[in-house]
């Protein structure tokens, strides 16, 4: 088992729970992980990305090498164009279709949305109105990790105990909220592969 | 498969960042003080040494330092009196504490000290990328340079043994890469701090020359037992190979992206892993005498690679940074390394030319931004370029909409830089600073301004917070005006503001005012940072 995924977003988008919450799934399975992350300058509204590593032998790279990469997940449209060159032969692309604007030369969103498109294996989704009608806009980053699920060779149930570790102290309300996002986003996904 | 998987799950106790493992391992080591100054890549590792249930228990030492300067001094204090000590900067740092790192290889020390140094390839968060390991040789002390997060752990609690045995400061060198990556740490005993004790030589510390020239001799005849410690160490090995037309040198990190390509430990060619300097000469020498050719794989500069390539590279032909296998600069990545070996990748998908650049910026709301609209007002009526800048979140007023700054080169220099460029008759000359730059490296500037009431305006825009770190502790939290009336600036020219829309009018007066004054002045613009604000609100929760 290999999933090598880039992770990718606005800095202040919060990607990094997503790595969180998958990152506990795959130790609840045995898996090994690497996972690099951006921090520093690049934070504040900069771009930002995470490669994550998943797997059942020994990982060398921190970084995943160039075109073999299985998953790009982004939670952001345009981001998710900017990490093309890891993507690989059989890669898929599942992005959110809301965009961050904070750039005054921000492209046009339907020319953003052709581009992904172009991708046989690409799953498009808008996180953000199923987060708010599961609940929450904050719980978005779990629509996309269940959009990504099925592109994922972890058990679904183990990324529910993820989440289910990862709320815990919140208490019960927000544990299924975020569940709740998570089974919709992989609804949709495989509604729409 | 069931053992398997249990094993895997025993060794990855903890997912940890590099800089993560390198707290644990140094709170492991039996640390009794970390002494350090916020700079990417390596400020969470007091972070999380601040955060750790056993460093509360032991009261290990863990609060922020003004410096890096103070931070390795205070450092080699707890060494002297027989502690074990780590401080922590990143490698621009290094320049500002070099005095003390140079000279505290000669004094040697008693409790074991780590320098840990974070080097930024590639300038991710840094105005240079310079290798931290030339200033390891040039202070002639033992490298530790680790190659995974597990090694990194272990050099952290060896290293303090390792500085006791050769009786000088070990430098543990990281990048970026490593000290934000997070893999499974397997972790060790907690070993005991050390006891109270005073140096066995009463004149180890007293470098007037006499004993200093003692004492370098020391350190020169201490060199061989050093190459031996590398020699033998774990964290450098001799991996055989069946291929020998090449010869491969992998230190650090580079390692990983290496064996990438190589899954399982299939590695056709020879290789020298390197993680422990002086670089180890038997090693290297089998490896010259078996293989055709060299390749020298670094993360950082050419370091090992000028030192084996010489001057007339009348040797074996060696491969690398330097005759353009690898780029010159930058960081490594396993797609540079396929390419230095011939491999050819499925290069992936091109970026479409929509995609636009996403510069960071600063956050809406924020004090600076104030600062920066009411000084580009108030400098309107001047010539444009008498805005010398610092090292911080500020440095973005370097960029549109403002582009107010015309320099960043080091941490405290604006103010040094408006007092040359005043002197050079450049009046009003300008420095924009932040609170914890100024109290890191602009007091004495600012002294040697007002010893010759030099036309400047100090800006220092307070923020309350060391931000572009993530929000530590200002060292000079509370004391800024204080400090600068002790230095001697006249306090009818010492003057704080609130940088906000509201107050627009009067802070463009107040500049305006203050850049026609013929002296010294000082303008504090100060709001608490928006992004610690929130989280301080959050924390409050």
């Amino acid at each position: 088992m290999k999933a090598d995924i880039i992770l990718a977003g606005v800095g202040g988008q919060g990607i990094l729970s997503i790595a969180t919450a998958l990152g506990e799934a795959a130790l609840a399975d045995g898996l090994l992980i690497k996972q690099a992350e951006t921090h520093g300058m690049s934070q504040r509204g900069g771009a930002v990305y995470s490669h994550m590593r998943i797997s059942d032998k020994p990982i060398s790279s921190d970084l995943i090498p160039g075109g073999s990469a299985d998953l790009i997940l982004s939670v952001e449209p345009m981001e998710s164009l900017r990490y093309l060159p890891f993507l690989s032969e059989k890669g898929y692309l599942v992005t959110n279709t809301t965009p961050f604007v904070n750039i005054p030369n921000y492209p046009d969103v339907e020319k953003v949305m052709t581009e992904i498109r172009k991708f046989p294996r690409c799953i498009a989704i808008d996180a953000d109105t199923i987060a708010k009608e599961v609940g929450s806009s904050r719980a978005s980053n779990m629509v996309m990790l269940g959009a990504a699920s099925p592109f994922i060779d972890i058990e679904f149930s183990k990324i529910e105990e993820g989440i289910r570790r990862i709320f815990a102290r919140k208490g019960e309300e927000v544990v299924n909220m975020n569940l709740d996002a998570l089974r919709r986003g992989r609804k949709f996904a495989e509604e729409n592969r | 498969m069931r053992f398997l998987k249990l094993k895997i799950l025993t060794m990855q106790k903890h997912l940890f960042l590099g800089v993560e493992a390198i707290g644990q391992g140094a709170i492991d080591g039996g640390m009794s003080g970390v002494y350090a100054y916020p700079g990417t890549p390596s400020t969470e590792i007091t972070e999380f040494i601040q955060e750790n249930p056993i460093a509360e228990e032991r009261n290990i030492h863990r609060k922020w330092s003004a410096n890096e300067k103070t931070a390795l001094e205070t450092a080699l204090g707890m060494s002297y009196a027989g502690k074990r000590a780590m401080s922590c900067m990143k490698h621009v740092g290094l320049n500002v504490a070099a005095d003390v790192f140079v000279n505290a290889a000669i004094t040697g020390v008693n409790g074991g000290l780590i320098v840990t140094v974070a080097d930024d390839p590639s300038m991710h968060s840094s105005q240079n990328e310079q290798d931290s390991r030339f200033y390891g040789k040039f202070a002639m002390i033992p490298i530790l340079e680790p190659s995974s997060q597990q090694e990194a752990y272990d050099m952290a609690r060896e290293g303090f043994a390792l500085s006791e045995l050769t009786k000088v400061p070990v430098m543990l060198r990281i990048t970026t890469r490593l000290a934000h990556s997070r893999a499974g740490v397997e972790t060790k005993e907690v070993l005991p701090e050390n006891e109270l004790t005073m140096p066995g030589d009463p004149r180890q510390f007293i470098l007037l020359p006499a004993i200093a020239r003692k004492r370098y001799k020391g350190l020169l005849s201490s060199q061989e037992m050093f190459q031996k410690l590398s020699e033998e160490s774990a964290f450098n090995r001799y991996e055989n190979g069946t291929d020998k037309s090449l010869g491969i040198i992998a230190c650090g990190i580079a390692y990983n992206y290496l064996m990438e390509h190589f899954p399982g430990g299939t590695c056709p060619y020879p290789v020298v892993k390197i993680s422990q300097y002086p670089i180890p000469e038997s090693l290297i020498k089998k490896l010259d005498k078996e293989c055709d050719e060299l390749l020298i794989l670094e993360e950082g500069a050419p370091f090992v690679e000028e030192m084996l390539k010489g001057f007339f590279a009348k040797g074996t032909p060696i491969k690398g940074r330097l005759d353009g296998t690898l780029p010159r600069d930058g960081e490594l990545n396993p797609d540079l390394i396929a390419k230095a070996l011939g491999k050819e990748l499925f290069k992936g998908f091109d970026v479409p030319e929509i995609v636009a650049n996403r510069p960071p910026a600063l956050c809406a709301g924020c004090g600076h931004q104030d600062a920066y609209a009411a000084m580009n007002e108030a400098l309107a009526d001047y010539s444009k370029g008498r805005v010398f800048s610092d090292i911080g979140c500020y440095t973005l007023g370097a960029l549109p909409p403002y582009e107010t700054i015309s320099s960043c080169v080091d941490m405290g220099a604006s103010i040094t830089m408006a007092k040359g460029a005043a002197d050079a008759g450049l009046v009003p000359s300008i420095a924009m600073i932040g609170d914890s730059t100024f109290a890191h490296s602009g007091i004495t500037g600012l002294l040697d301004a007002v010893n010759e009431k030099s036309n400047i305006t100090v800006v220092i825009s307070d923020n309350e917070s060391v931000s572009m770190t993530g929000g530590q502790d200002s060292s000079a939290f509370g004391k800024i005006e204080s400090i600068c009336a002790g230095v001697g600036v006249d306090p009818a020219h010492i003057h704080v503001i609130v940088p906000l829309k509201k107050n627009h009018e009067e802070m463009v007066e107040l500049f305006r005012r203050e850049f026609a004054y013929d002296g010294v002045s000082v303008i504090i613009p100060r709001r608490e940072c928006i992004q610690r604000a929130s989280s301080r609100k959050r924390n409050k929760k």
